[in-house]
């Protein structure tokens, strides 16, 4: 118990009274230092999330979202990761101040985080009532039988069909969706603040995808938890987020409330990829691809680092870089929560 | 959507809720219904594996001679006395089995048979003294050097190196003569110090591998402290290559220990193999049975451990078949 005792009285002093959002991310850099020189994983991304509220993240392979939150978990493999700016707080702490241990007892109790593959996120050799059960054995000092009753008792919340059957089956013994949902059980566990959830369909069937989701969607609200969606799955993000932020080569490059930015899209990366999704009413018709590669990280271009790739690129986007512009209406009225950083995203709004 | 889901988990629910064992009957195999872990898995291929099953036997065999030699020969006989006058080379009885004189007599007019059955403790000790020690001392620096990485592994890797390469039989001979008096534990350790090596080798490996999987990454976000991944989530899935070379090195082990004793640097108190092969060879041409017996005694165990080995390792890595 004595963990506990330590884990809230690390928290307390500024978690009681503390009404600012939940995780705020401040300037947050990442780079890696490779033999090629340094990757530029994340440059100057800034997000909030606040309490029962979804933030979606999008972007393409390489834009930094999966960095982002390994940073925020501190399970980034360091060296040859370094943080050389930036904040990450938690409830008005900075995390990248805390010491190994307290950010450990922050894993799992206050933050979780569910991953892509939930195959290889699960171990083969345990079962996983009693990896769902070290949980409660590990932070709450639970009994194994009182653990393994919690286990089963999770196992039900996300709808796992006769658990106490399979509670002590492994991994391999499970479908695909049914590994996802234990994985969220584990996250879900000690009911955290705060669930990362790290393209948590991408390895699923499209069926199994939205039964998924809509558990994940409910069990949130349920437990009124924040949410950080990363995932590069626009049609996934539409039912589930609040807002939404986009990601290109380790900066945020547009965000806003969904329906706002799917209706009408402030910057051409995110015109861009909406354009990229397939419709019916469009069948036969060439489907529209951004041209060209993501960036190399290690060699950002100047400028907009999307400039090589736009089709409304002037000469300004190659040498200046665009700040994140607080968005507004034709009409001069404050757009809430959108911001675009391009130099014309008022072009790329009205047009 | 909600409604599609939850009309699906109430039909699978159904289906779970009527048929329990119809849900996992996909898995065909050993006892539908019950878990299946690699081990469980392993364990069922074992079962079915006449190698196994026979290694097995013959070692369990040897063990209870180890144990208790007297129960396997009629009668009170010393292995260490011997009537020249009555024995000298005495031929075997095959005929009389499990008698004194069933393998005849050696050189001194000792019972060879007892001899054999009486140096089964001293080989089979030290193989699985040197296993024991090798499988602790060298799993667990190679669970450091592969785990922590860097300039740990860089130290540790060269240290195993600088045992590595030391002559085996060399190193043996040189921390063996420092000692005048050989007991089994003695043997076993000089063996282990030079041995470890290759047990560290295996499991550094084995642990860089497990320790990129996304489970250990989902452990460390999950909240599970250092010792906790290296001891519950990386070792149980990094252990079976080293099990599988530990078992297959002890009959390795048995059989350095008979080089050394044959070579006069081994053990000094106990009967062992290798004594009595060295002291047969002297009557090859006028009594053969002097060193066939204890050399067919060592080559039953070590074969009975090679094969036990290889049908662990093809339990554990089915892939090698």
């Amino acid at each position: 118990m004595s963990i506990i005792d330590k884990t809230d009285a690390v928290l307390e002093p500024e978690a009681v009274g503390f009404d600012g959002p939940l995780l705020d991310v401040r300037d947050l850099h990442v780079e890696f230092h490779t033999r090629d020189g340094v990757a530029k994983a994340v440059n100057g991304v800034n997000y909030s999330v606040e309490a029962g509220e979804t933030l979606a993240v999008l972007g393409e392979s390489g834009s930094g979202k999966s960095v982002t939150a390994q940073a925020i978990m501190g399970i980034l493999d360091m060296p040859p990761g370094r943080i050389p700016r930036g904040e990450i707080m938690f409830r008005g702490q900075d995390m990248l101040k805390m010491s190994e241990e307290q950010r450990r007892r922050i894993r799992g109790r206050k933050i979780a985080m569910i991953f892509q593959d939930a195959l290889s996120s699960l171990n083969p050799v345990l079962s996983v009532g009693y990896q769902l059960g070290e949980m409660y054995r590990v932070h709450e000092g639970l009994s194994k039988k009182a653990a393994k009753a919690k286990a089963i008792e999770m196992m039900d919340r996300v709808k796992i069909p006769a658990a106490a059957a399979r509670v002590n089956d492994y991994p391999h013994q499970f479908s695909g969706g049914m590994r996802q949902r234990i994985m969220i059980a584990m996250a879900l566990a000690l009911e955290p603040e705060l669930i990362i959830a790290d393209e948590p369909t991408t390895a699923l069937d499209v069926t199994v995808q939205a039964q998924v989701m809509d558990l994940l969607a409910e069990l949130q609200r349920e437990y009124r938890m924040g949410l950080i969606l990363i995932t590069h799955d626009l049609g996934v993000v539409a039912d589930v987020a609040d807002k939404i932020a986009v990601m290109y080569a380790g900066r945020i490059v547009e965000r806003g409330p969904v329906h706002e930015l799917y209706r009408n899209p402030g910057h051409p990366y995110t015109k861009g990829l909406l354009e990229s999704i397939p419709r019916l009413d469009q069948k036969g018709q060439e489907l529209y691809a951004i041209k060209g590669l993501p960036p190399n990280l290690t060699r950002i271009p100047s400028g907009c680092a999307f400039n090589p790739r736009c089709p409304m690129a002037q000469d300004v986007c190659r040498t200046d870089v665009p700040p994140l512009h607080p968005m507004t209406a034709p009409d001069g009225t404050e757009l809430v929560g959108r911001a675009s950083a391009c130099h014309f995203w008022k072009e790329t709004v009205n047009g | 959507m909600s409604e599609l889901t939850s009309k699906t988990d109430t039909v699978v629910a159904a289906q779970a809720a009527t048929t329990p064992d119809a849900v996992l009957a996909t898995d065909a195999g050993p006892a539908p219904g019950k878990p299946r872990s690699l081990w469980s898995d392993a364990w069922y291929d074992l079962r079915h594996n006449w190698m196994f099953l026979l290694s097995t036997f013959l070692i369990l065999l040897l063990l209870l001679i180890a144990a208790v030699p007297d129960l396997f020969i009629s009668g009170s006989v010393s292995p260490r006395d011997g009537d020249l006058t009555a024995h000298y080379l005495q031929s075997p009885q095959m005929s009389h089995l499990f008698s004194a004189e069933w393998f005849g007599y050696d050189h001194q007019g000792r019972s060879i048979y007892a001899r054999v059955l009486h140096g089964t403790r001293a080989s089979i000790l030290v193989g699985v003294m040197v296993t024991l020690v090798v499988s602790l001392v060298g799993g667990l620096v190679g669970l450091i050097s592969g785990y922590f990485g860097g300039w740990v592994d860089s130290v540790v890797s060269r240290v195993t190196d600088v045992f590595f390469g030391i002559p085996f039989l060399l190193g043996a001979m040189v921390v063996l003569n420092t000692f005048a008096e050989r007991s089994v534990p003695v043997v076993a350790l000089a063996l282990a110090v030079l041995g470890w090596t290759s047990i560290a080798r295996v499991m550094r490996g084995s642990v860089i591998t497990v320790k990129q999987a996304d489970y250990v990454t989902a452990a460390r976000a999950l909240g599970a402290g250092t010792g906790r991944i290296l001891f519950k989530h990386i070792l149980p899935n990094a252990v079976a290559p080293v099990i599988v070379v530990a078992t297959i090195a002890l009959g390795g082990y048995i059989t350095a220990e008979a080089t050394l004793s044959f070579l006069g640097i081994g053990l000094t108190e106990a009967i062992s193999w290798g004594q009595d092969i060295s002291s047969g060879k002297d009557y090859l041409r006028t009594a053969q049975y002097v060193l066939f017996f204890p050399a067919a005694m060592l080559s039953v165990t070590v074969l009975a451990f090679l094969m036990f080995g290889d049908a662990v390792r093809n339990a554990l890595d089915p892939k090698s078949r």
